[in-house]
């Protein structure tokens, strides 16, 4: 995925390139709206945070006025909880907001929404085995039938779809899966994974447990 | 506000004043004249029989004659039925009449001259006219005087003010009544503007630009005046919360952000703890910066509530449909069961109830499960009921958990501040409605109420 961050708030910024880098996408910061709109003139982003007050100028008003030519989505960085800025960032075209301080999963999460929203412009195809897996969607097809997973599925399985053989630890998993703001247990690492791995049945991958040292997806040998 | 009288009672009374002055006034002038012309009415009558009879004065054998016309006399007897008197003085004696009639001014030969007095114990009117006759060689001065009682000049004197004052009183009370429209019409520009104020929706604080008498022109400049001080006063505080916002979240967002890279880098399990501490901490102080700020704005709107038509059910679809990420994360569903309920109130403040009340359930709730959002309608109100799977409430008082800061016993390890339901709750009532926490009657969960008033 391609991102383009307009945050005017070095050390933020900063912050979330790098945050987003880890993840493995692409993401282009500008500190101002004279900036985004260079970026906007020159490349193709998947899609734009969008903060709301900026040196030069409302984020919103920015959105109204070229939202017109605009076909990116949009997800505003707010920093006020009160409602008025919701609904004004929404009427104003913003396909999303939300509120900072945020958890990465969130955004995530909310990303995935806005994108499956817009009817999937990010396709994004992860082969595992014979089947095929759009994280951005949160799809998986296999034999001509495409399941929807649920969230925490699908993060669970871009953790593994992003290091096929490697040995996760269940701490890495769990970093990966949860939210910090939760007291989560090992135990609930392995219930989640017993669903997932009752989703995938059958479809020409596997999740191994190794024992005392965590994870690992192999696909089914030709 | 201390009411003093009105000005319309203020105009109307000083008009009836004025008007009760005028008839007053006016009455007075029309029995004066009216004494007047009948007191020159009888002078001029009595001064003609006066003159009718010393012009029958003749001298016969030296002496002075006289006979007394009786058209004299009936001329007095047509103006009223007063008692008439008379004397004819020849040389200082007595000719005819009643000698003891008081004595005449004096006078010039020929010219009438008028007296008032009492006679016979009433007042009289007396003219006198002096006329010299020829009697034998000598000039004779004959005075004819004839007077009349004055109580029919009198009777018509009152009757004609009796008249004036009946039509005096008319007067006033018509003049009483036509003050009481004056003074509503001169009032209506003052009506006019006030209703137009009075329709005006909370917010809307754009200058009045209705025409209006010049009068009136100061009062519309203050009221604008005040209306945009108003306005800038309110955005102040709208900025300031914002801005409140903007600089206490921005640094606890690059700290998040900053932990979370950490987390993922280090590899140490205590020094990972103490990162999730670092964050859980600040999503704690974000959340209570938020809702602090959104209890702050609740606080200001509730002032002036906005009263739109709105469908509780599309607010709740729409709040549920913002937070759905965020359930997702967890792996909590929505299930909506709404029928449309209209209402009226403040969109900003019931989505902000509404949020409140489902980030809670979201909270509350165990992973992987769901929480449902029912509308119940009955005759006069609108129920939206949010249900989850969680722990419920607890055992305690349901009301205290409304209170600001206040949580329920039973939520260790969850991040909250204890503003969220109180939000909700003010909200509620301010809409005339209520927040109605119960713990659900299938066992487990929570059963949180929106109740407002069906339009």
């Amino acid at each position: 995925m391609r991102y383009l961050l307009v945050e005017d708030n070095a050390e933020l910024a900063d912050g979330i390139v790098k945050r987003l880098a880890m993840d493995g996408h692409a993401i282009d910061h500008a500190a101002t709206l004279a900036a985004a709109e260079d970026c906007l003139a020159v490349a193709h982003y998947d899609l734009i945070l969008l903060d709301v007050m900026l040196p030069d100028g409302d984020g919103r008003d920015f959105l109204a006025r070229s939202r017109a030519h605009l076909e990116t989505p949009v997800i505003m960085l707010t920093a006020r909880a009160q409602v008025s800025d919701r609904v004004g960032a929404l009427d104003q075209g913003a396909d999303d907001y939300i509120t900072k301080p945020f958890d990465f999963l969130e955004l995530e999460a909310r990303c995935r929404a806005v994108l499956r929203r817009r009817g999937g412009l990010a396709r994004n195809q992860i082969a595992l085995g014979p089947a095929q897996f759009d994280p951005a969607a949160g799809t998986l097809e296999h034999d001509g039938q495409t399941i929807d997973l649920r969230n925490r599925e699908i993060r669970l399985l871009e953790i593994f779809a992003r290091h096929p053989g490697q040995i996760l630890s269940k701490a890495q998993v769990m970093d990966h899966l949860f939210s910090y703001d939760a007291e989560v247990t090992e135990n609930a690492i392995e219930v989640y994974v017993g669903r997932l791995r009752r989703r995938i049945d059958g479809m020409g991958f596997r999740i191994e447990t190794v024992r005392g040292l965590g994870y690992r997806m192999d696909t089914d040998a030709p | 506000m201390i009411q003093t009288a009105s000005i319309g009672q203020r105009l109307t009374l000083l008009l009836a004043g004025v008007a009760a002055a005028l008839s007053v006034l006016s009455w007075g002038m029309v029995t004066s004249l009216a004494a007047q012309a009948a007191a020159r009415t009888q002078d001029n009558v009595l001064a003609a029989s006066a003159t009718t009879i010393a012009e029958t004065l003749r001298s016969e054998q030296g002496e002075v004659r006289l006979e007394l016309p009786y058209a004299a006399f009936a001329m007095l007897g047509a103006i009223s039925e007063d008692r008439v008197f008379y004397r004819v003085i020849a040389a200082d004696e007595v000719l005819t009449g009643y000698d003891d009639l008081p004595a005449p001014a004096t006078s010039e030969i020929g010219q009438v001259v008028f007296d008032t007095g009492q006679y016979r114990g009433a007042e009289i009117r007396m003219s006198s006219v002096t006329r010299l006759v020829l009697a034998g060689m000598e000039r004779v001065a004959v005075t004819v005087s004839v007077a009349q009682t004055r109580d029919g000049v009198d009777a018509v004197t009152s009757d004609i003010s009796r008249l004036a004052g009946l039509l005096s009183v008319a007067f006033f009370f018509v003049a009483v009544a036509l003050s009481a429209i004056a003074a509503r019409l001169s009032l209506r520009p003052l009506n006019l503007i006030a209703a137009s104020v009075s329709r005006r929706g909370p917010s809307d604080l754009r200058p009045l630009l209705r025409a209006a008498p010049a009068d009136l022109a100061p009062l519309l400049d203050a009221l604008n005046r005040l209306m945009e001080r108003l306005r800038l006063s309110i955005r102040r505080s709208e900025d300031f919360i914002a801005e409140a916002a903007h600089r206490v979240r921005t640094p606890l967002a690059t700290v998040r952000t900053q932990a979370e890279i950490a987390l993922r880098t280090v590899s140490d399990e205590a020094e990972k703890e103490r990162l999730r501490r670092i964050i859980r901490a600040v999503d704690e102080s974000a959340r209570s910066a938020g809702q602090l700020l959104d209890h702050a704005t609740v606080a200001y709107r509730v002032e002036d509530l906005a009263r739109d038509r709105l469908d509780l059910s599309d607010l709740a679809r729409q709040t549920a449909a913002a937070l759905e990420p965020t359930a997702a994360m967890r792996d909590i569903q929505f299930t909506l069961d709404l029928t449309p309920a209209p209402i009226r109130g403040d969109a900003v403040l019931l989505d902000s109830a509404i949020r409140n009340v489902l980030d809670n359930a979201i909270k509350y709730s165990p992973e992987d499960t769901t929480v449902s959002l029912q509308i119940v309608l009955d005759a006069a109100q609108a129920r939206l009921r949010v249900r989850d799977q969680g722990t419920g409430l607890g055992d305690g008082p349901m009301d205290v958990l409304t209170e600001r800061f206040r949580r329920g016993g039973n939520v260790a390890g969850v991040v909250g501040s204890g503003l969220g339901l109180t939000i909700a709750a003010e909200v509620l009532r301010a809409h005339g409605g209520r927040l109605e926490l119960e713990n659900c009657e299938n066992g487990s969960g929570a059963c949180v109420s929106l109740v407002l008033p069906l339009v």
